[in-house]
C-alpha cells in the first residue's frame, strides 16, 4: 500500500488551494475561467448588446429608444440591402466552387514526390499568410484602370484594343473581387486537402488500377469519397469566412460603384460606422447570423452523417 | 503514384504546377517591382510605348524613405508586432489550459462546453464589430492597443483551444497516470509532464495565432483612430490614400515591408504552421 500513500503524503504538503485542484472539477473550473471571462466579455456580451442595439434607434452620440423590429423592416425594404444579400450569396457560392476545384487540383499535383516539394509548398501558402489587406492592395494596383499590368498583358497578346475598367463596372468589379478571393483561398484548400490525400493509402489506388479502373474512375470512386470528411470541414470554414468577408471589398471597391458590390459586412460598416446609424448597422451585421447558423447546422449534420457512415 | 511517360508528366503535372505557382506568387513580385520603381516609370499609361512593366533599370529607395520620413510606418510596425505578440500569448495561455481541461478532465457539461467553443470558433469578427465598438468605448480602452489585445483573443482562443484539444487527446492517458503514481499532483502532472509533450501543438497554435492577429483588419479599423496607434494594414489604408489619390509607390513599399515580419516568422515555422492548419480542420 506504499504506492497509494505517496500522493496522500504529497497532498499534505500542498497548500489548501492546490489541494483543491486535485479534484478534477475544481481544476477544470480553474483552467476554463480565463477563457470563459474573455469570451463572455467580448463575444457573449457584445452579441446581447448587438441584439439590443439593432432593436433601438441609436445613432452616434445619440442614445436611442426601443423601436422593435423597425430597423429590420427598414433594411428588408432597402434595395441596396437586397443587392447585398444577393452579392454575398453569389460571392460565397462562386468562390467556394472554384476554390474547391482548383485547391483539389493543386493538392493532387503536390501529392507525389518531386524535388523542391517542401519549398514549393511553403511558397504556395504565401497568399494565405500575407495580410489580406496588403496583398489586396497589390491586386488593386494590378487592376488599376490606367496603369493595369493585366490590361497591358492582354493588349500585348492582342486580346483587347481598349482598356478594361476592372473596378468601374459593377459586374467586372464583382468578378475582380471573386478572382482575388479565389487566389487567396486556394492555398488553404490545397494544403488541407493535401493532408487529407496523404492519409489515403496508395494500395487502394493500386488495387483499383489492377481491377481496371481508369484514373478518372479511381479519383471519383476512391479518392473523392475518402476525402469527403476533410473536404466538408474545409468548405465549412471557407464558406463562413467568405460569407462574412470584409477586407477584400473594403479595399477593392468600398462597396462601389454605386453600392453594387457590397457584402453584409461592408454595408454594415458603411451604415454603422461611416454614416453613424449604429442601430441599422448592427441590424445588418446581425442579419448574417441566421444564414451563418443554418450553414453551420446543415454542415455539421452532414459531416456527422458522412463520418458515421 | 503511377507515373507515365516524360511528356505526360510535363503536360499533366509540371506545367499546371508551374502555372499555379506563377499566379499565386505574381502579386508579390509585382509588389516588389513597384516598391523599387521610380514614380516617373510608375505612372506611365499601360499603352505607352517602351513601357517595360516587369523590370526597372533605375531602382530607387524613395518610396521606402517616404514611408519612414513622412508617415508613422515604424510606429505602425511596432504596434502591430506588440499587439500580435501579446494577444497571441494571452490566447495561448487561455487556449492551452482550456484545451487541457476539455480534452483530459471529466467534469459536468464538458461536452456542451466543447461545442460552445467550436461555435465561437465559427463566429466571424464582422458579426459583432459594431456593438463591440460601443463596449470598447464604455470600457475606456478605445484608441489604445488594449482594445485589440483584449478582443483579438475572441477569435484566437477558440482556435487555440480547438487545436490544443486535438493535441492533448493524442497523448496517452498512461503518461499522466505514471506521474501521479510517482507522487505528482494533478497540477504538477499537467505542468511538467503533459504540457511539455504538447509543445509542437503550442508552437503550431502560436504561429497561426500570430499570423491571424497580424492579418486582422476590421477591429483595428473601427477601434483605433489616432495615426500613431494604428496597425500596419489600417495605417497603410488610411494614411497613404488621400481622397482619390493613391500613393502607389509607398503603398506597395508599405505592403511589402508590412508582410516581411510575418513571412519571416512563417519561414521559421513552416512545418508547424502546416500541421496546425491541417490539425484545425480535423475536428
Amino acid at each position: 500500500m506504499a504506492v497509494t500513500s505517496l500522493p496522500a503524503a504529497e497532498g499534505k504538503r500542498l497548500s489548501p488551494r492546490l489541494r483543491k485542484l486535485e479534484d478534477e472539477r475544481w481544476l477544470a473550473l480553474a483552467l476554463l475561467t480565463p477563457t470563459a471571462v474573455l469570451l463572455g466579455l467580448f463575444i457573449a456580451y457584445p452579441f446581447f448588446e448587438g441584439v439590443m442595439l439593432s432593436l433601438s434607434s441609436t445613432r452616434v452620440g445619440q442614445p436611442g429608444e426601443f423601436v422593435g423590429l423597425k430597423n429590420f423592416h427598414k433594411i428588408w425594404n432597402d434595395s441596396i440591402f437586397r443587392t447585398t444579400v444577393w452579392n454575398t450569396f453569389w460571392y460565397t457560392g462562386v468562390t467556394t466552387v472554384f476554390k474547391l476545384a482548383l485547391g483539389l487540383w493543386l493538392a493532387i499535383l503536390l501529392n507525389r514526390h518531386f524535388r523542391g516539394k517542401a519549398i514549393i509548398r511553403a511558397f504556395i501558402l504565401l497568399p494565405f499568410i500575407i495580410p489580406t489587406v496588403l496583398s489586396t492592395f497589390a491586386w488593386k494596383w494590378m487592376f488599376d484602370p490606367t496603369f493595369s499590368v493585366i490590361n497591358w498583358t492582354l493588349f500585348q497578346l492582342g486580346f483587347i484594343t481598349t482598356r478594361i475598367n476592372w473596378l468601374g463596372d459593377a459586374d467586372l468589379a464583382m468578378t475582380s473581387i471573386i478572382i482575388i478571393n479565389i487566389w487567396r483561398g486556394v492555398p488553404f484548400f490545397a494544403i488541407t486537402l493535401l493532408a487529407g490525400l496523404q492519409t489515403i493509402s496508395p494500395e487502394l489506388h493500386e488495387a483499383a488500377a489492377i481491377d481496371g479502373a481508369r484514373p478518372w474512375q479511381r479519383f471519383w470512386h476512391v479518392t473523392w469519397p475518402l476525402l469527403m470528411p476533410v473536404t466538408l470541414v474545409v468548405v465549412l470554414f471557407s464558406v463562413i469566412q467568405t460569407f462574412a468577408d470584409f477586407q477584400l471589398v473594403y479595399v477593392m471597391t468600398g462597396g462601389g460603384p454605386a453600392n453594387a458590390t457590397h457584402l453584409f459586412a461592408t454595408y454594415a460598416y458603411q451604415l454603422g460606422i461611416g454614416t453613424g446609424l449604429l442601430a441599422e448597422g448592427a441590424a445588418i451585421s446581425l442579419a448574417m447570423f441566421p444564414f451563418l447558423f443554418i450553414i453551420v447546422v446543415v454542415q455539421l449534420l452532414y459531416i456527422r452523417r458522412v463520418e458515421t457512415r | 503514384m503511377i507515373e507515365g511517360a516524360l511528356w505526360r508528366r510535363w503536360v499533366f503535372y509540371n506545367i499546371p504546377l508551374i502555372l499555379f505557382v506563377f499566379v499565386l506568387l505574381f502579386p508579390f513580385y509585382w509588389m516588389i517591382v513597384t516598391t523599387f520603381r521610380p514614380d516617373g516609370e510608375l505612372y506611365l499609361p499601360w499603352n505607352a510605348p517602351n513601357y517595360m512593366p516587369f523590370w526597372t533599370n533605375n531602382p530607387t529607395f524613395e518610396h521606402i524613405l517616404y514611408l519612414f520620413e513622412e508617415t508613422n510606418f515604424a510606429r505602425w510596425m511596432f504596434n502591430t508586432m506588440f499587439i500580435a505578440l501579446v494577444s497571441t500569448l494571452i490566447s495561448l495561455f487561455c487556449g492551452v489550459l482550456a484545451g487541457y481541461a476539455l480534452a483530459r478532465l471529466n467534469f459536468p457539461y464538458a461536452g456542451g462546453l466543447g461545442t460552445a467553443i467550436f461555435i465561437t470558433y465559427l463566429v466571424p469578427q464582422t458579426l459583432l464589430f459594431i456593438p463591440l465598438a460601443e463596449i470598447i468605448r464604455n470600457f475606456k480602452i478605445g484608441d489604445t492597443p488594449w482594445a485589440l489585445i483584449l478582443t483579438y483573443p475572441t477569435f484566437l482562443i477558440p482556435f487555440c483551444t480547438w487545436l490544443m484539444m486535438g493535441y492533448f487527446k493524442a497523448i496517452p492517458k498512461e503518461l499522466e497516470e505514471c506521474a501521479r503514481i510517482d507522487g505528482a499532483s494533478r497540477w504538477k502532472a499537467m505542468i511538467y509532464i503533459i504540457i511539455p509533450v504538447a509543445v509542437p501543438g503550442i508552437l503550431s497554435s502560436g504561429i497561426i495565432a500570430f499570423t491571424l492577429s497580424w492579418n486582422e483588419f476590421i477591429y483595428a479599423l473601427v477601434f483605433l483612430s489616432s495615426p500613431d496607434q494604428k496597425t500596419v494594414p489600417v495605417g497603410v489604408t488610411s494614411e497613404l490614400i488621400r481622397g482619390d489619390v493613391f500613393f502607389w509607390g509607398p503603398l506597395m513599399a508599405g505592403a511589402l515591408l508590412g508582410s516581411i515580419p510575418v513571412a519571416i516568422v512563417y519561414s521559421f515555422f513552416v512545418e508547424h504552421y502546416v500541421s496546425g492548419l491541417t490539425g484545425s480542420v480535423k475536428g
